[in-house]
């Protein structure tokens, strides 16, 4: 039998296992799966390809998909490039970290407990909240298990979000609360930002929940304070979904008042990957904590005094609690946490605010040179690294013209936006070049 | 490792005002103050408290958590049911490809067409694994997967009209099953183990009903065996009009040798970083594809990846009778990328392969243990296997004192007080991809320990010894919970 070189035993291991549990062969092992449907041929699969064959196979597979640094790619929606400083990868690249399972025994584990709680305290500090969990799936599901967390703690089940927070992760929101028969209701916008009559027409005494992004989808900064003040006036909460890049420059949520806040983890320093794997942030108020999802790290002592950590709370937590637990959640993207703590002490207090201020000047020197070009603002509002221009209707002609020179120019909206048909959402960060946005300009000139 | 004589500083606590761990290019268009471009209301009072700290300092600090910390590639790690086999390099290095790594989830599609086409032939892959009709690669855990599947079983039921509101579940499953059950809406019915371990049929036929939406199994179950009356189990189930759904997190003991799908089960997850040896990574990310028959397909979450007629591959979203998204994009594609790496690099029979060492090096692991450990299950197990630490209960030894004496070791502990229906349970797992002379050496630490529980109780009872850090005050971190760092003024 051919030797697979993740697995040791020998035929000559085997044999003498098989013997000394008086068994003649492996197959005797298998006796217990009923006949009528072991399997009886192989499975359908490729043979076996070596290293070599393997890398090769990907690397053609990967040749066919044009990265973003092959490209002038202007895509955020969700998941933005940014630069990542190669320390990440180093740390992450450790397998003493990515080949580890969620703590259980702290005495061996301290090295990832304390990450998780290093990573903890940096996210409570940039979002302003008091408490963190060891994070979740991602953006959107953080979302979906914030809407939960607002519904149990104030036993209503209708949450309001805005029609300005991410479609996709609007959707993933829809299937938790379907599950829960909790009702969503939509607050619609105006000028690309949520529509504050309409909020205050649609806020009751049964809403949980005010759910807001920010910057929104649109890349445009909502009026937190305010909304958080009308949202407590009824006694709902305020979870707001936030850009952490964004916040090396603009106020914390917890500042302005967000009961629970979530962010897709992604920017901070993890890569695109096609859409995952990302992180998804959630923190919150001391008051909320014991609803609080997922892993929590905390501090204690050994019986000698030395500080260390272990996780805690496991009271709120499926293996206690089963079917009455916070949620089902029972892993944390640990990895990709440790990617953001690794890029945040990284980047410190002075590179976060100059990351953030290079996305913030970048994008609005982006948007002069397009709307000089001839396409339209959509609205003047206050935006961070992300605003949406009208094309106007050759918006599909001039998109493929663009990706076809290797230009990706936004995001087209319409499919969840349709009065947006004309529109591209653009979003613009500190590792675009000025060069490469002044020939997407003149590009966009001669094809308009 | 020592034991520590100074605490181990926190990043902040390396933190010099002034020092620079980061390195940007100057800002290459004009030059403007933020508060030119935004509200001034709008910007930060104060800047997010942050370490600031050099690249040395920085790496040094990792390097050393590191070096607290026990992985796969540090030694054994037969943590039951959670599958610690070895995380292949070259999967790493193929998830880190450019074309891979940074690609934007919404470039056009014609930019993607190798992650699309590697999306598709995994799913075609792992429906032959499973021998389903169709795979979504969308939930991003096992966990994930799990509410998934009930939330298709749900639309399946309220699609026909029927409103089935019970899910059964054996009460040797993970605690994830009746949590995933509560979150998709259903209430859940819990059902006992038999004195075989398996699940009591006369109890199952008492506890199925009109109600009934599905019963989740896992199998093998947690205890390690296989369920060998599995038809009689999809017979009742499937009479009383409730779907199967396969629990796939134990997948690794049966791969070439039986499948869900031909043992009568509409729906089941499998678990990427288990039986597909995606890494773990401290507790995530992980994968939790889910397979469906069939007759669940219209409600396979947005999007699948689908193949044209000419050959291109696209994201299919125009699915009117879908649950909806259940995530963000596609996945968790970089794990994905990973488990196809490792189905490409075992073939159909190193996949088998798998199956059989995982089951022949638990089962030499639980014949010599026996004489030693309570075993409350004597039979051919499967992946894994249970013992039970009550004997030693007599000489004020417990289970958690057993897992602590064998940090001493350099090991890391099986699990414990896992499953709930075995007192003190210890459960191994050694996966297929450790050798004899590493399964006996451990078995002789287990042998000794046992002798010791008895002889000398108490360097077991005061274990461990030999770690940077002595047993954690548990109870005071959750009465009094210090969940981050507050810098003293």
């Amino acid at each position: 039998m051919k030797p697979f070189s993740y697995i040791p035993n020998t035929e000559q291991d085997r044999a003498q296992m098989l013997s000394s549990l008086k068994l003649s062969g492996v197959a005797e092992l298998f006796a217990d799966i009923p006949a009528s449907f072991r399997l009886d041929q192989p499975m359908n699969l490729p043979p076996a390809a070596s290293e070599w064959e393997l890398m090769k196979e990907l690397k053609e597979l990967a040749g066919r998909n044009v990265h973003v640094e092959d490209a002038v790619s202007f895509l955020g929606a969700g998941a933005y490039h940014h630069f990542i400083p190669s320390v990440v990868d180093a740390v992450i690249g450790r397998s003493e970290f990515y080949s580890a399972y969620t703590p259980y025994q702290p005495e061996i584990s301290q090295g990832i407990l304390q990450a998780i709680f290093e990573y903890q305290t940096l996210i409570a500090n940039l979002l302003g909240m008091e408490v963190s969990n060891a994070s979740v799936y991602d953006g959107a599901t953080a979302l979906g298990e914030a809407a939960l967390m607002a519904c149990s703690h104030t036993r209503r089940n209708r949450v309001l979000v805005a029609r300005t927070v991410n479609p996709d992760h609007r959707a993933v929101l829809a299937t938790y609360a379907a599950g829960q028969s909790i009702a969503v209701t939509e607050i619609a916008m105006t000028a690309l930002q949520l529509s504050l009559p309409d909020l205050e027409r649609e806020l009751s005494d049964d809403t949980a929940a005010v759910i807001i992004q920010y910057p929104n989808f649109f890349g445009t900064i909502e009026d937190v304070r305010e909304i958080a003040s009308r949202a407590h006036a009824r006694g709902a909460l305020l979870i707001v979904s936030a850009y952490p890049i964004a916040l090396g420059l603009l106020e914390a949520p917890g500042s302005l008042g967000a009961d629970i806040a979530v962010a897709e983890g992604q920017s901070l320093g993890n890569s695109l990957s096609f859409g995952g794997p990302y992180l998804g942030v959630m923190a919150t108020t001391s008051a909320l904590l014991r609803r609080l999802p997922g892993r929590i790290a905390g501090q204690t002592k050994d019986r000698d005094g030395r500080r260390g950590f272990v996780l805690t709370l496991q009271a709120r937590e499926q293996h206690i609690r089963r079917e009455k637990a916070s949620s089902n959640i029972c892993s944390n993207q640990a990895l990709n946490a440790l990617a953001a703590s690794v890029y945040l002490s990284c980047m410190g207090p002075n590179g976060l605010r100059e990351v953030a201020r290079q996305n913030l000047v970048k994008a609005h020197y982006a948007a002069a040179r397009f709307t000089a070009a001839g396409a339209e603002l959509a609205v003047a509002g206050s935006y961070f690294n992300e605003f949406v221009l009208r094309l106007g209707p050759a918006r599909d002609r001039i998109v493929s013209a663009l990706a076809a020179e290797g230009v990706y120019f936004g995001l087209p909206l319409g499919r969840h936006y349709p009065e947006l048909g004309e529109h591209v959402l653009v979003a613009v960060t500190e590792v675009m070049a000025k060069g490469a946005i002044d020939h997407t300009a003149e590009r966009l000139e001669a094809l308009l | 490792m020592s034991r520590q004589t100074t605490d181990y500083p926190l990043i902040f606590e390396r933190s010099v005002a002034g020092r620079m761990g980061y390195s940007l290019p100057e800002l290459d268009v004009p030059d403007v103050d933020a508060d030119q471009l935004l509200r001034q209301d709008y910007l930060r009072a104060a800047a997010p408290p942050l370490p600031e700290v050099s690249e040395v300092d920085l790496i040094r600090h990792y390097t050393g958590l590191s070096k607290r910390n026990h992985g796969v590639d540090s030694g054994f790690y037969p943590l039951g049911s959670c599958t610690m086999k070895y995380n292949p390099k070259r999967n790493e290095a193929a998830a880190r490809l450019p074309g891979f790594a940074l690609i934007h989830p919404c470039q056009p599609e014609q930019s993607v067409q190798g992650a699309l086409e590697l999306l598709y032939r995994l799913q075609t892959y792992l429906a032959e694994i499973t021998g389903m009709d169709a795979v979504s690669l969308q939930p991003a855990a096992g966990a994930a997967g799990e509410w998934t599947g009930l939330m298709m079983i749900r639309a399946y039921h309220e699609q026909r009209g029927e409103h089935r509101t019970k899910v059964i579940v054996p009460d040797s499953a993970h605690g994830t099953n009746p949590a995933s059950a509560a979150m998709a809406g259903f209430t859940t019915v819990t059902i006992r183990s038999d004195e075989r371990g398996a699940v009591d049929l006369d109890a199952l036929r008492s506890a199925v009903g009109s109600d009934t939406a599905a019963l989740m199994l896992t199998n093998p179950s947690t205890l390690g065996l296989f369920e060998e009356n599995i038809v009689e189990i999809a017979a009742i189930v499937h009479a009383a009009g409730g779907l199967l759904y396969y629990d796939g997190a134990n997948a690794n003991a049966i791969l070439g040798y039986a499948r869900p799908g031909d043992m009568g089960f509409d729906v089941v997850h499998l678990n990427l970083h288990k039986t597909f040896a995606t890494p773990h990574g401290g507790g995530g990310p992980g994968a939790g594809p889910v397979g469906v028959k069939a007759s669940l397909l219209p409600y396979l979450p947005v999007p699948t990846v689908a193949k044209r007629p000419d050959g291109t591959f696209y994201l299919d979203e125009q699915r009117p009778h879908s649950i909806g998204k259940v995530k963000s994009f596609y996945g968790n594609f970089g794990i994905l990328v990973r488990a196809y790496a490792y189905i490409r690099t075992m073939g159909p029979d190193g996949l088998k392969r798998v199956a059989e060492d995982a089951v022949l090096n638990a089962n030499y692991m639980l014949r010599r243990l026996a004489p030693h450990y309570h075993v409350p299950f004597d039979r051919i197990c499967k992946h894994e296997f249970v013992l039970s630490g009550k004997s030693f209960k007599a000489h004020g030894v417990k289970t958690l004192d057993i897992a602590k004496r064998i940090l001493d070791f350099g090991y890391h502990p099986p699990t414990i007080y896992f499953p709930l229906n075995v007192e003190e349970a210890l459960m191994i797992e050694p996966t297929e991809s450790e050798s004899r002379e590493t399964l006996d050496a451990f078995v002789d630490v287990m042998i000794r320990i046992a002798r010791e529980a008895q002889e000398t109780p108490d360097i077991v009872k005061l274990a461990p010894h030999e770690t940077v850090i002595d047993r954690l005050d548990e109870t005071a971190a959750a009465r009094n919970p210090i969940l981050r760092h507050i810098a003293e003024q």
